[in-house]
């Protein structure tokens, strides 16, 4: 398409605007995506060059250095006694011996096995055993590998082997430094110092170190492992104990992705269901967003009395629990439940309707009612950022003779959407993530007949209950819960960068400081 | 009449049609508003009738399932004394409230930990790490509940002894959550940090002594949805607990309620079981609203 100047597109028609607005931002996408993938093949390339200078420096301190250096090659921590931080040195010094202890006991146990992921499964054994007549041959079970568990230990051993090659990097590094300071003639940080320092200039780190030590044991390490997952044929069958799993290479994904693969339709399933959960995801987002600012706008309008009551009414859904309010009003949608009462008994209907009976009805359902979960949070978060607009902006607006639409549509719709455009971008990745508004309400029934076999798929099913289902089902199939785990990622973060590519609102935090 | 008086009555005229067009516009917006109001508050009404119903069939049984009626035909307090007497119930609210209880202090520090360090340091890897942490929250968290479920179990963390589990969890995940704090302080500015450098504070010394104080609202924020969200958690909860009993959280024991084989037992001690913990919960979090609003309209949006 032909690039237009300013003043060029100053004369179009409002119409032609639009147009070409919206047709430019479709023509940068690939130019977008192109420097995307710049930028990570630029990150790879400096990911290597650094590990390349690292070996590097890592020879020539070896040459250079004198031989407390060297020696710490071989002990961790060495240089650092020998110069007189202790402190440093016996710690350095105390992670080499328990690594070493640890690989020798049992990490280099569980690393031999991990590429086969264990060879030997449980079975039974003839053993001669001493009878009461003799010897005798029974039948006993012989307990065999674990793949589970040769998975998950040989994991975090690889976890534990990265760590110490960085703590050995760290304490070259920090010998070459301590060389270069005493050339210099000043003295070393003593221990007393390096403690002091924990809670002054390295406060950071003593603040961090906990939280990132559970993040990284209970959030990065089981995401690894779920991630390895995807590629064995980790299933209800072979469980590990008692049948072994195997790595499966691309198997699982191809069994998610391909169109004609025989018996069970796990892609046409993948494909419906991701499908129904950008749908939703875009309604419950928008419509809670534009409903919520609405609500927010008649609360505050001018002479509406009770302000704090409304406001209160609506929070008390913010304020009781999800699961309670969510499961009682699945129940007051039942067939038999209330709502077809009070309606049956008003004259309204005639015939109970089965709210979550039909497809359609339930999607609709669905939606609707979370608008009722998500406009409090929506009024909420609107009012505080409708009270920051400027009044005089309206003043003007209004001396110029702008009516109540063209105001909102011109300063306060520009002005949410600018504030809150991450808001409603973490919101869309959060529905489609949003379990419990699925799971409570609807089980993510009703069961989708055509996809039978594929979990009890339902109509209303997202890709997350999905994956539930895939984990704790009857049949369950681990490797394709990941499976469908990586695909959800990939579609998040897909959104994520078109997103945050085009969004004019705050990408430099300094600017609020 | 003068040309005068004509003009301000036709201003008049216009003004007055002004404020009858108010009128009317501000009637159709009560109207909508105590239309809200109703839809809002009938499923919380609703819950509270069926909680109260202590009547008896045609058979003499006692109505214990899902009816069509609003109203109970009996009142009585019969569910709430058998929720209390007959079933874990006190079991599950004992685990929830011990499992807030320990959250709303220890990720409370956490989660102020990672937001104070992330608004104010400048150190090597802070771009990397909130990176990093970012696309870590891309992962769908419940992929990783499978192999919790397994290392808990390895620590007999699991089923009855799920309470602990838990907390653990929870507590080692909370670092994750820091965005909404971290909006907070970033707005706190930061000159007076560096002033209080200047005049030889430590950094510890400049977070207890002037962040903390100022930083009141979130904190209470924090802990007000640290406390809250234990009481509402359930598909963890329910896959740690694995079917035990003494291991689950209200919400996993109440949906266990409702599944084909209870709900005909069950449903109005569901009913009464939901008002229980409703009303504690929604108290608490009316009285400290005021910081929640900040909280959310603050470090929420800014994130």
């Amino acid at each position: 398409m032909k690039k237009i100047d300013g003043l060029e597109y100053l004369k179009l028609s409002k119409w032609n605007k639009f147009v070409y607005r919206f047709l430019s931002f479709f023509a940068a996408i690939p130019g977008k995506l192109l420097n995307l993938c710049k930028g990570i093949g630029k990150a790879v390339v400096k990911f290597f060059t650094g590990i390349g200078r690292s070996l590097q420096d890592i020879v020539t301190t070896f040459v250079h250095g004198d031989w407390k250096t060297k020696l710490s090659y071989l002990f961790m921590g060495f240089g650092n006694i020998a110069r007189g931080q202790v402190l440093r040195g016996i710690l350095f010094l105390l992670f080499e011996i328990v690594f070493i202890f640890y690989m020798i006991t049992t990490g280099g146990y569980w690393l031999s096995k991990l590429p086969s992921l264990g060879t030997v499964e449980t079975h039974t054994e003839m053993v001669k055993e001493q009878g009461r007549f003799g010897m005798v041959e029974v039948a006993k079970t012989v307990p065999g590998d674990d793949s589970f568990k040769i998975l998950l230990y040989g994991v975090l051993t690889l976890f534990f082997v990265v760590a110490f090659i960085y703590t050995w990097r760290a304490n070259i590094k920090q010998n070459k430094i301590a060389e270069q300071i005493l050339k210099t003639g000043k003295p070393l940080k003593s221990g007393r110092d390096d403690l002091r320092s924990l809670v002054d200039d390295n406060f950071h780190r003593t603040l961090l170190a906990l939280p990132l030590t559970g993040i990284l044991v209970f959030t990065v390490m089981p995401i690894f492992f779920m991630i390895l997952v995807a590629f064995t044929n980790y299933d209800f069958e072979h469980d590990g104990l008692n049948h072994l799993f195997h790595w499966n290479g691309l198997a699982g994904f191809k069994e998610m992705l391909s169109w004609n693969s025989g018996g069970v339709k796990y892609s046409a399933a993948f494909g419906e269901i991701l499908t129904w959960t950008l749908i939703w995801a875009f309604f419950a987002t928008f419509t809670n967003y534009f409903l919520g600012i609405f609500v927010a706008m008649m609360i505050n309008k001018k002479g509406i009395k009770f302000k704090k009551l409304w406001r209160t009414v609506l929070v008390l859904t913010i304020a009781i629990p999800q699961f309670i309010s969510l499961l009682f009003v699945s129940q007051m949608f039942a067939k038999n439940g209330i709502v077809n009462g009070a309606l049956m008994d008003l004259g309204i209907i005639s015939e109970a309707i089965d709210w979550w009976g039909s497809p359609t009805l339930a999607r609709i359902m669905v939606i609707i009612i979370n608008i009722w979960i998500g406009i409090p949070y929506l009024m909420l978060i609107a009012t505080g950022i409708l009270m920051n607009i400027p009044a005089d902006l309206y003043e003007s607006c209004r001396i110029d003779g702008a009516s109540g639409w063209k105001q909102f549509s011109k300063i306060t719709l520009p002005y949410m959407l600018f504030i809150t455009g991450p808001y409603l971008l973490t919101s869309f990745t959060g529905n489609m993530n949003n379990f419990n508004v699925i799971y409570l309400l609807t089980g993510g029934g009703p069961t989708n007949t055509a996809l039978s076999g594929t979990s009890d798929v339902g109509h209303t099913d997202l890709l997350i209950t999905w994956l539930f289902k895939l984990t704790t089902g009857s049949n369950q199939k681990y490797y394709l819960a990941s499976v469908v785990g990586i695909l959800v990622f990939i579609v998040v973060a897909i959104i994520t960068l078109v997103v945050y590519n085009v969004l004019p609102s705050v990408k430099n935090e300094e600017d609020f400081q | 009449m003068s040309k005068e008086q004509k003009e301000a009555q036709a201003v008049m005229k216009q003004h007055m049609g002004l404020k009858a067009s108010q009128r009317l516009s501000n009637t159709i917006v009560y109207i909508i508003l105590i239309i809200m109001s109703i839809i809002w508050l009938v499923p919380f009404v609703a819950i509270v009738l069926q909680s109260f119903r202590n009547e008896t069939n045609a058979a003499g049984e006692l109505v214990t399932w899902r009816v069509s009626y609003w109203l109970p035909k009996k009142w009585g307090i019969e569910n709430y004394r058998s929720l209390f007497v007959d079933t874990s119930f006190p079991r599950w609210y004992l685990n929830t409230f011990i499992i807030a209880l320990v959250q709303c202090v220890v990720q409370t520090i956490i989660v102020l930990c990672m937001a104070y360090t992330l608004s104010r340091f400048r150190f090597k890897s802070r771009g990397k790490l909130m990176r990093f942490m970012m696309i870590l929250g891309l992962f769908p968290g419940m992929l990783t509940m499978l192999i919790l479920y397994r290392v808990l179990s390895d620590l007999n963390m699991t089923g009855e002894h799920a309470v602990p589990g838990l907390i653990l969890v929870y507590v080692a995940s909370s670092g994750m959550g820091y965005y909404v704090s971290k909006g907070f302080f970033d707005t706190i500015p930061k000159a007076l940090d560096e002033a209080a450098r200047v005049d030889g504070a430590t950094r510890f010394q400049v977070l207890y002594k002037i962040i903390l104080p100022l930083a009141k609202p979130i904190v209470i924020y924090t802990i007000l949805t640290a406390f809250m969200a234990p009481w509402g958690d359930f598909v963890f909860a329910a896959y740690i607990a694995h079917a035990k009993e003494a291991g689950m959280n209200v919400a996993v024991g109440l949906n266990s309620w409702l599944d084909k084989d209870h709900i005909v037992k069950y449903y109005t001690r569901f009913c009464a079981g939901g008002v229980m913990v409703a009303v504690p919960v929604s108290i608490l979090f009316m009285c400290l609203q005021k910081y929640y609003v900040e909280g959310v309209t603050g470090g929420a949006v800014k994130g």
